[in-house]
């Protein structure tokens, strides 16, 4: 009961925090004077001259496209000649090597898409320079293009005809400045009055009450924890993320970062509300995503505070934390899951194998339950797509949404996105099953074998960044191939749904009439989340059968491996 | 196309240097300012100026008359945080858990509660839950020759309580509490080397 209390209560603070941001986003992409403006429009402007922007100019979406990828590549580069060159570079104190190619190739990868999948630990293999001037940078302008991304998308499906859709330079400018900066100042100070460390002192070396050494690292940790939550990003400044004390050391850390998670992801439902000038629209998407997140975050509790009948009595605390417990691990794992943060606060290795499976499923529908920060909305405008092109063959009109059509070139480019998932989770993951030496990376024998390579590829497909952590994901074979998965989920959903917004936006806006199908009320709710359950999920059952599934029914027979 | 890459390579230097090097830096100078010792590890000094551990981080104790840590699978390595990260089915880990249980009940005479057979997440989790350090309580009386109600006082005076009554787990600082015990109770155990 107080477990309930308490979810209910975040659920509370989560909507009326993202309902209230939304309103100053909304100021914000309409380049209108918002709270902050007079602090930081010079620096804007000053941004805007150095680059050469004119703040006014709308690009198409091919320009717009060209911005985002030309952007990403530049970013791709600097992480990477960072990442192999930290050794040389200053703010090394506990003297660091270089990393290796492939390595770097990966990690460079992970944070550039907003992924921050981590095939290495932050503490033993990165220098404090790589941490600030090379991940913290992606980690704010790698959740600043999925937001640009959003907003010019929901430019192309609600914003007038013809008037392109917006300047990627402007939205990810004042994404970061009036957004993601101050959030992640304000949580950043929450976080360092917690007890997260936010120094440049190398690790501290200390002799126990029992008289042995030990090391303990630390370094600028709060900076970059406040926005890897808030930008959905999830990279931990430690190895096991925020399961470590330093990283996540109270109950009012754990609860502010769980917020966090959440907080742009549910406001860009209310965002997309407002910019339609119909927040009715807004709602519905808000309300089928909580709905899909209630039911996961059930199945989590139930699994963990259940515990693990082969262990003995009371809740599965293998590879949990006592302040956090059962109920708020599960808490985490269903936000971290659902918005593509990929952040834990627990080992969801350990989990038991039901809620192994909710964590890989909201993964593997392509994460657009609240999904990461913009990717979230764009993502689940795909299944918008594609769930009003299935009314309208049930009833036989002509599909519509927010008064557009949606004729065969919008559906072709939706289905084409949507296979991106399905190719990179199931194929990549089957090549990971069969090849010897991908193979060496499996930790756990049995189902729970197949349930790693599985989670990884779905977690890299889907931007999400967290790991079945026994999985060597640091062996040469996986760090390139996931890469390329991480590439693929990213770019071959932004592409096609700027396409799509391009296309839409060049429609003309028709009037609803009695005709028209409602795309606010519950049925349109309820058929959206039976197109993700039916698109989505089903795609993935009869691997989940032989994985999470299989592995469940061993467990509770009393079986292991 | 070349105006898109100096657009690019423009607008990342501005980030890198707004975001990556003012930002971080900022809240540095800020922390050093309203929190030095929490932005610095929370370490805690001994009177000789000697930091005997972080208030946050769990350290290895084997010793009788102290409290004993969860399980670590990296030997609470602090330099190195790690999980089992084996799976709910896995022998191994129910082997360990068999293991540990007698282990521990061996040493205490009671039942060992879950905390008390399960790696944490970290490591290096600083806490146990209050069954776990209660249990220990007549084992540490023993070795210190003190009364068990004496040990029991000092441990309920360390339990730290869920947020509000609901979020998180009443639990007891392994160190901190460790650190109360030699204040209050004499005799101070020998360190054994």
């Amino acid at each position: 009961m107080p477990d309930l209390i308490g979810y209910i209560l975040y659920a509370v603070a989560l909507t009326g925090g993202g309902y209230l941001l939304s309103s100053h986003m909304t100021c914000v992409y309409a380049g209108e004077r918002n709270l902050l403006s007079r602090f930081l429009t010079p620096v804007e402007r000053g941004f805007y001259s150095l680059a050469g922007i004119r703040p006014g100019a709308s690009q198409g979406w091919r320009g717009y496209t060209i911005a985002v990828l030309t952007f990403n590549l530049a970013g791709f580069c600097l992480l990477y000649i960072i990442l192999r060159l930290q050794n040389l570079l200053p703010l090394n104190p506990d003297g660091i090597g270089a990393m290796a190619p492939d390595l770097a190739f990966n990690t460079a990868v992970s944070f550039v898409t907003n992924t921050n999948w981590q095939a290495y630990s932050g503490e033993a293999q990165l220098s404090y320079l790589a941490q600030m001037a090379g991940l913290t940078v992606q980690n704010f302008v790698s959740a600043a293009t999925g937001m640009a991304v959003a907003v010019a998308v929901i430019r192309g499906f609600a914003g007038p005809k013809n008037s392109g859709l917006g300047n990627f330079w402007c939205d990810m400018t004042r994404s970061v400045l009036y957004v993601l900066l101050p959030l992640s100042v304000i949580l950043g100070l929450i976080l360092i009055l917690q007890g997260v460390p936010q120094t440049l002192l190398g690790a501290a070396h200390v002799t126990t009450l029992e008289g042995a050494d030990q090391v303990i690292a630390r370094g600028p940790a709060a900076s970059q924890i406040a926005i890897k939550q808030l930008g959905t990003n999830g990279g931990g400044f430690f190895g096991v993320n925020s399961a470590h004390p330093f990283e996540n050391p109270t109950i009012i850390s754990n609860m502010f970062q769980t917020l966090a998670i959440l907080l742009i992801p549910v406001s860009f439902c209310f965002l997309f509300g407002r910019m339609a000038r119909d927040q009715r629209q807004g709602w519905a998407i808000f309300a089928a995503m909580a709905v899909m997140f209630a039911l996961g975050l059930a199945m989590i509790h139930f699994g963990e505070t259940g515990g693990n009948p082969l262990l003995g009595a009371g809740p599965n605390m293998e590879g949990k934390e006592v302040r956090f417990g059962a109920a708020l691990s599960a808490l985490w794992a269903e936000a971290t899951t659902a918005a593509s943060n990929g952040s834990v606060n627990a080992m969801h290795d350990s989990f038991m194998p039901l809620s192994g499976l909710v964590t890989m499923v909201n993964m593997q529908i392509g994460e657009v339950i609240f999904g990461g920060v913009g990717s979230g909305l764009y993502g689940m405008l795909l299944y918008v797509v594609l769930a009003v092109f299935l009314a309208g063959l049930m009833v036989g009109r002509s599909p519509e949404y927010l008064g557009r059509k949606i004729e065969g070139r919008e559906v072709t480019l939706a289905m084409l996105a949507f296979l991106s998932i399905p190719l990179g989770i199931l194929v990549g993951g089957a090549i990971s099953a069969t090849v010897p030496m991908a193979l060496q990376s499996v930790q756990d024998a049995g189902p729970h074998g197949l349930s790693e390579i599985l989670y990884s590829y779905s977690s890299a497909v889907g931007n999400n960044g967290s790991a079945f952590a026994g999985w060597n994901a640091a062996a040469p074979w996986q760090t390139t191939a996931l890469g390329l998965a991480m590439l693929l989920g990213r770019y071959a959903i932004i592409v096609p749904m700027l396409a799509i917004a391009g296309s839409l936006s060049d429609k003309q806006q028709s009037p609803s009439t009695a005709g028209t199908f409602p795309t606010h009320g519950p049925l349109f709710v309820t058929l959206l989340i039976v197109t993700v359950v039916i698109f989505g999920a089903l795609t993935f059952f009869p691997v989940l059968a032989l994985g999470p599934i299989a592995e469940h029914t061993v467990v509770i027979a009393g079986q292991g491996y | 196309m070349f105006i898109h890459i100096r657009r690019a390579c423009t607008m990342l230097a501005a980030m890198l240097l707004l975001t990556g090097l003012a930002y971080p830096l900022a809240m540095t100078g800020i922390a050093s300012v309203i929190a030095p010792q929490a932005a610095t590890g929370s370490l805690i000094m001994r009177n000789d100026g000697v930091a005997v551990g972080s208030a946050l981080i769990g350290q290895e104790f084997t010793q009788p008359a102290y409290l004993h840590l969860r399980p670590s699978a990296v030997d609470y390595d602090a330099a190195a945080s790690g999980a089992s990260n084996l799976a709910p089915s896995s022998t191994e880990l129910r082997e360990s858990v068999k293991a540990r249980r007698h282990a521990w009940e061996d040493l205490n005479n009671g039942i060992a509660p879950i905390d008390a057979v399960t790696a944490s997440a970290s490591g290096l989790d600083p806490d146990i839950s209050p069954q776990n350090a209660r249990g220990q309580a007549q084992r540490i009386a023993r070795a210190r020759g003190v009364d068990p109600e004496q040990v029991l006082a000092i441990i309920d005076a360390n339990i730290q309580n869920p947020l509000l009554g609901i979020y998180g787990q009443p639990r007891v600082n392994v160190l901190m509490t460790n650190l109360a015990l030699d204040a209050e109770l004499a005799p101070r155990p020998a360190p054994t080397e």
